[in-house]
């Protein structure tokens, strides 16, 4: 028996399992098929034998070939068989076999039924569990009917595991046997309510699946579901319920008002989502598709909704995914046409927005503004404040600001004067008013050129007889302005009667243009001196006289809250308060940009107005595509674009595989368009509201250059004086040299104030050449930085100069060079000459500063260096501009190529030791400072590090930055003795020493 | 869900679960159809395709197509959703699954799934109760039967 047992699993070890078979094969790639024919055969003998587990171990085997494509069907028996296994281990293999290999025709079928009974019955849940899922597989309508009670009796068993498979098989069991649907359905309807969330969800999935074949028998099941729908968090089974709602509705519309509540907080979780996921690429496309939902939408409150999504989604973060702002102007347009919305006061305030912001646009939006105008009548069915007419606000505003981009100019002043609009909002009617006269300054201006009078007369003609209705207007604004207006006209037409030119000067009634303004702009304004904004101008007056002569109010009731909340004690609330009528009254008012929800400050490096770039539009496109609605256009071009981009790349990518093929190019991965591509059609003029007050950052490139080995700060302030006892424009100059050095932060400039020459030495410095014409004071600051040294580059030097505008005017175009010595190399921009200055990367608005880094080669670091430079620059004010001219030097000394570098005491004796260095000594005269003090000065401003300190004396160490080691020993007795590898490095780095504690 | 098929980038198939009983010959002739159609597709075309009266919806994870064949009425995204749970599935019981361990212990691969979905509809949701109850049943099985070693690769 024993020797049996032995011989036995003595032949296992010979059989291939799995993984040997699969080994096998990888391993047989060439003769994959007579290979495998092989391990049929061996297989075909492991089924012979009697081992269970070797005939297991074939059918596992075999159902490993059957996936490769083989034909296994020969060994169905074989499977029912180690399906009947009583070990799970072999049944598990049956059972996968079986429901991988047997399909409706395979006649074993018929033998297995009496197995899965018993295995159904099995107290061992995963015989049970394995079962149902192999019959999941194979179940033939004989199998159906033959278990279909088993299973139904399955669906209340104690274990949640086995009940769930039990629901999920009945519908495989109704699909073959239709006739077990009646008995089973209470009992499946039971399991919506079970207490296992995964049975409730097998259960919402079979009826959902049934519900869809024939929804009219699932009616009355709807209140159950609607619960559920309301109570779930299950996503999946979610997912389940509205699809089923989705067939039941039509059957039962007065599910669909009901469903409406739980279905919109659904969508407005998407909605959310949606505004995370937008992009550049997609935003056209997003919108696009809610539009579509805008159009079909049926209720007003969720298309108001839809209309606020789309709104925000477009306008979030300064519109930063906007690349076409005539595709947005034109969806602004699109939904205009939405009847019975409550917000058109949000997209006329998006409108304005954008008009005045993007200063390219502006054409475009006149031009759709005049349109709206024209047919204002289609937006003035609902007169309700905050109705879809709030955007004729916006419309007339935009026409009468910018009415020089008006192709017809006459038609949209007669459009804005027609009678009809007294019937609109009185603030929408002031508006009116007020741009017909610009309207009317503009018309005159071109009639007056071209025609004789006649034209220009009727014009003022059509005026003073449209305006008298506006003067009887019920509303006080409306009719101050029309009748002040009014009797201008008529003045003009007096004059035009005596062929006097006017229109030049009723233009100059509205010269200039009006810039956006950031919200907190004011506070950037300096106070002037001498004016103090909590003094009374006059005497307050007594609290009893404004109670008894309260003021009534002359043209509106006036909150009386307001009157007495009139000075001195505001209470937080009250102050809460007024900050948010003030936030809605600049958000009503164009000329306040809006806080943008997010905080990115993307354009920083352009706060002014004058860089907004000016994009060309490309006008051989024809605007409008027929057949199409507006927006849509954008979209189309905007995809014409993307697969001209996409077939160009395809191309420069053929050109470039050819050229591989020919073996020189190199391949560039192609990736997928990114963000940065896409160049956006029109910028935004964003004026963020967070305006550099003084200082900028550097920009990021600069930073790549901290890399280098050290650097030299140098400050210069610019300020411009005048003094009193000479003319402006006579200028006195002033050098200041400020070698204050502090530990901290080089960044911190503002130093400069405290700047009293009490330390000597410096690393690098600015000097002034000569007496200048201007006024400049120039102070200068500088500092070598503590950054860790790149010693392999140790030819560079990095000069950051601080760059302060200390006059209140404009500086610009700053050129900054400096004349080369044979030694040391201003790094110039690639191909500009050996005498062209670095241009400074920014300009200077009053009052703030910047940083510029100019990286300099130098060949020998044994000798202090002076250079010589000039920066040049214009100063602009507002009626002229002056070149400027500042001499300086560079100064750079030997302390600046030294990086403070740490050495081990055991390290340094040896450099000591080795003999390669040469000696020098120096003493320092009349100093008197503790030693601890000294030794720290020279570490600061020296570069050194304390190697060891042994009572009355100390040794130092540091290091250049092409590798001379520099060792010092400093005694008591104020004697240096100094041992260094270059000779000449150490002589000016023990003067620098010196010098620095000669003028302490 | 009519069938999920996982195929590597090289067309080998490793492997497939049909929920419709099909005979072999037509389940081969499906499975070369589909190998071909979803293969000659670029990374960046869309995961979902009308195919005869279905909708075919893949995945590629590293070298494997998860490939999954659905009725019309079905939801495509969804479809993803399960294909991506059993992704996570698969790795959470190989610990950082790749295509091997699928090949070598594809019956595993396949016991897993049979946890996940039974006849095409998901069964399981929480993947916690996935892997308890594979767990439960590995423990089952003969004690480290030598055909059942985890091969050392």
């Amino acid at each position: 028996m024993a020797l049996k047992i032995v011989k036995g699993s003595i032949d296992r070890m010979f059989d291939k399992n799995l993984q040997d078979l699969v080994r096998g094969i990888r391993n047989h790639k060439e003769d994959e098929a007579k290979y495998i024919s092989t391990c049929i055969d061996e297989i075909k003998q492991e089924l012979k034998q009697d081992n269970i587990a070797v005939k297991a171990n074939a059918v596992c085997k075999l159902t490993y070939l059957q996936m490769l494509g083989y034909d296994v069907s020969w060994a169905a028996f074989n499977i029912v068989e180690v399906m009947s296994s009583s070990k799970f281990t072999y049944k598990r293999i049956g059972y996968l076999a079986a429901s991988q290999c047997f399909h409706e025709s395979t006649d074993v079928i018929m033998l297995t039924t009496n197995q899965i009974r018993k295995d159904l019955s099995s107290p061992n849940q995963y015989d049970t569990g394995v079962a149902l899922t192999g019959l999941s597989c194979f179940v033939t309508p004989d199998l159906a009917r033959d278990l279909a009670n088993d299973i139904m009796t399955l669906m209340s068993h104690t274990k949640p595991y086995i009940r769930k498979k039990a629901v999920l098989i009945m519908y495989k069991v109704f699909l073959k046997y239709p006739e077990s649907l009646r008995p089973a359905f209470p009992r499946l309807k039971e399991k919506l309510e079970d207490p296992d969330p995964g049975v409730q969800s097998a259960a919402v999935n079979v009826i959902c699946e049934l519900a869809r074949r024939n929804p009219k028998n699932y009616l009355s099941l709807a209140p159950l579901f609607f619960k559920l729908m309301t109570s779930s968090t299950n996503n999946w089974v979610l997912i389940k319920i509205i699809k089923l709602f989705g067939a039941l509705t039509p059957l039962e519309p007065r599910l669909g008002k009901k469903l409406i509540e739980p279905l919109t907080n659904l969508i407005h979780r998407a909605l959310d989502l949606l505004y995370g996921m937008v992009s550049k690429k997609n935003l056209m496309e997003i919108v696009k598709k809610l539009m579509l939902h805008v159009d079909k939408a049926e209720g007003t409150t969720y298309r108001d909704e839809l209309l606020t999504k789309i709104i925000d989604i477009c306008s979030q973060s300064n519109y930063q995914y906007i690349t076409n702002f005539e595709w947005y102007i034109s969806i602004l347009v699109e939904l205009t046409r939405l009847e019975g919305t409550r917000h058109g006061h949000l997209i006329a305030s998006q409108m304005l927005d954008v008009a005045i912001r993007v200063k390219a646009i502006r054409i475009f939006a006149v031009a759709q503004m005049a349109t709206l105008l024209d047919n204002a009548h289609l937006l003035t069915g609902n007169m309700q404040r905050n109705g879809i007419c709030e955007v004729l606000y916006a419309a007339a505003w935009i026409c009468g600001e910018f009415s020089e981009h008006l192709e017809n100019p006459m038609q949209t002043l007669e459009a804005m004067l027609r009678p009809k609009v007294a019937t609109l909002p009185g603030h929408i009617q002031a508006v009116y008013v007020q741009n017909a006269a610009k309207l009317f300054s503009t018309v005159l201006k071109s009639q007056e050129g071209s025609t004789e009078g006649t034209a220009a007369q009727e014009t003022s003609q059509l005026m003073i007889d449209r305006l008298p209705l506006f003067v009887q207007s019920a509303n006080l604004e409306v009719q101050e302005r029309a009748s002040c207006i009014l009797q201008l006209v008529k003045y003009i037409q007096k004059l035009q009667q005596k062929e006097v030119e006017v229109a030049e000067e009723v233009s100059a009634l509205f010269a200039g243009e009006l810039n956006p303004v950031a919200p907190k702009a004011q506070k950037k304004v300096p106070v002037p001196e001498g004016l103090d904004l909590d003094a009374w101008i006059n005497e307050p007056p007594s609290e009893s006289e404004s109670e008894d002569e309260q003021p009534k109010a002359i043209f509106a009731k006036e909150e009386p809250k307001h009157s007495r909340s009139r000075h001195t004690e505001v209470d937080e609330k009250e102050l809460a308060r007024r900050r948010e009528a003030r936030k809605q009254e600049q958000a009503n008012n164009p000329f306040y940009i809006k806080a943008s929800p997010s905080s990115q400050k993307v354009y920083q490096e352009s706060p002014g107005v004058e860089h907004i770039p000016v994009v060309q539009i490309d006008l051989t496109v024809p605007l409008k595509v027929p057949g199409l609605p507006m927006s849509d256009q954008y979209l189309k071009l905007e995809e014409e674009r993307r697969q001209k981009e996409r077939a160009d790349k395809k191309k420069k990518e053929k050109k470039k595989r050819k050229e591989k093929r020919s073996g020189r190019g190199r391949r560039h991965d192609s990736g997928p368009e990114s963000e940065e591509d896409i160049t956006p059609a029109h910028m935004v003029d964003i004026v963020t509201e967070e305006m550099p007050e003084t200082y900028i950052l550097p920009t990021p490139d600069n930073r790549l250059l901290t890399m280098s080995s050290t650097s030299i700060f140098l400050f210069f302030f610019i300020e411009q004086k005048s003094s009193k006892h000479k003319k402006k424009k006579q200028k006195k100059e002033k050098e200041e040299k400020e070698k204050k050095k502090k530990k901290k932060h080089h960044h911190h400039h503002r130093h400069h104030s405290d700047g009293g020459a009490d330390e000597s030495v410096q690393n690098g410095t600015v000097e002034d050449e000569e007496p200048l014409p201007v006024s400049m004071c120039l102070t200068l600051n500088h500092k070598v930085c503590d950054i860790q040294g790149n010693l392999q580059d140790g030819s560079q030097v990095v000069v950051s100069v601080i760059f302060e505008n200390k006059c209140d005017s404009l500086l610009k175009s700053m050129e900054f060079n400096v004349l080369d010595s044979l030694n040391s190399k201003l790094q110039r921009p690639e191909g500009s000459g050996p005498h062209d200055g670095f241009t400074v990367p920014f300009q200077l608005p009053p009052g703030v500063s910047n940083e510029a880094r100019l990286v300099f080669t130098v060949q020998s670091i044994v000798m202090p260096q002076k250079m010589k430079g000039t920066l040049t620059f214009i100063v602009k004010n507002e009626d002229s501009s002056i070149h400027e001219k500042l001499d300086f030097k560079l100064h750079f000394t030997c302390t600046s190529y030294l990086i403070t570098t740490p050495c081990y005491s055991d390290a340094f004796a040896k450099l000591l030791e080795s003999g390669d260095l040469k000696c020098s000594s120096v003493r320092l005269e009349e100093v008197n400072m503790p030693f601890h003090h000294l030794l720290a000065r020279i570490c600061f401003h020296h570069h050194f590090s304390v190697v060891e300190r042994i009572d009355s004396c100390a040794s130092m160490y540091s290091r250049s930055i092409q590798g001379h080691h520099v060792c010092l020993l400093v005694k008591t007795t104020v004697s240096i003795d100094a041992k260094c590898d270059e000779p000449t490095l150490l002589g000016n780095v023990l003067d620098e020493i010196k010098q620095t504690f000669s003028q302490c | 869900m009519q069938f999920m098929l996982l195929f590597s980038r090289q067309g080998k198939l490793r492997l497939q679960k049909w929920y419709v009983p099909l005979c072999d010959k037509e389940k081969k002739k499906i499975t070369r159809e589909l190998l071909q159609t979803v293969l000659a597709r670029k990374p960046k075309m869309c995961s979902f395709l009308e195919w005869r009266d279905l909708k075919v919806v893949y995945k590629r994870y590293a070298s494997l197509y998860f490939c999954c064949a659905i009725e019309n009425q079905d939801n495509e995204l969804i479809t993803l959703e399960i294909i991506h749970r059993y992704v996570e599935l698969l790795d959470k019981y190989f610990g950082s699954v790749c295509e091997l361990d699928i090949i070598f212990n594809f019956e595993k691969a396949y016991f897993i799934l049979d946890e996940f979905l039974l006849g095409g509809e998901a069964q399981e949701t929480s993947k916690k109760n996935v892997l308890k109850a594979i767990e439960q049943a590995d423990l089952l099985q003969e004690p480290r039967h030598e055909y059942f070693n985890v091969p050392v690769y």
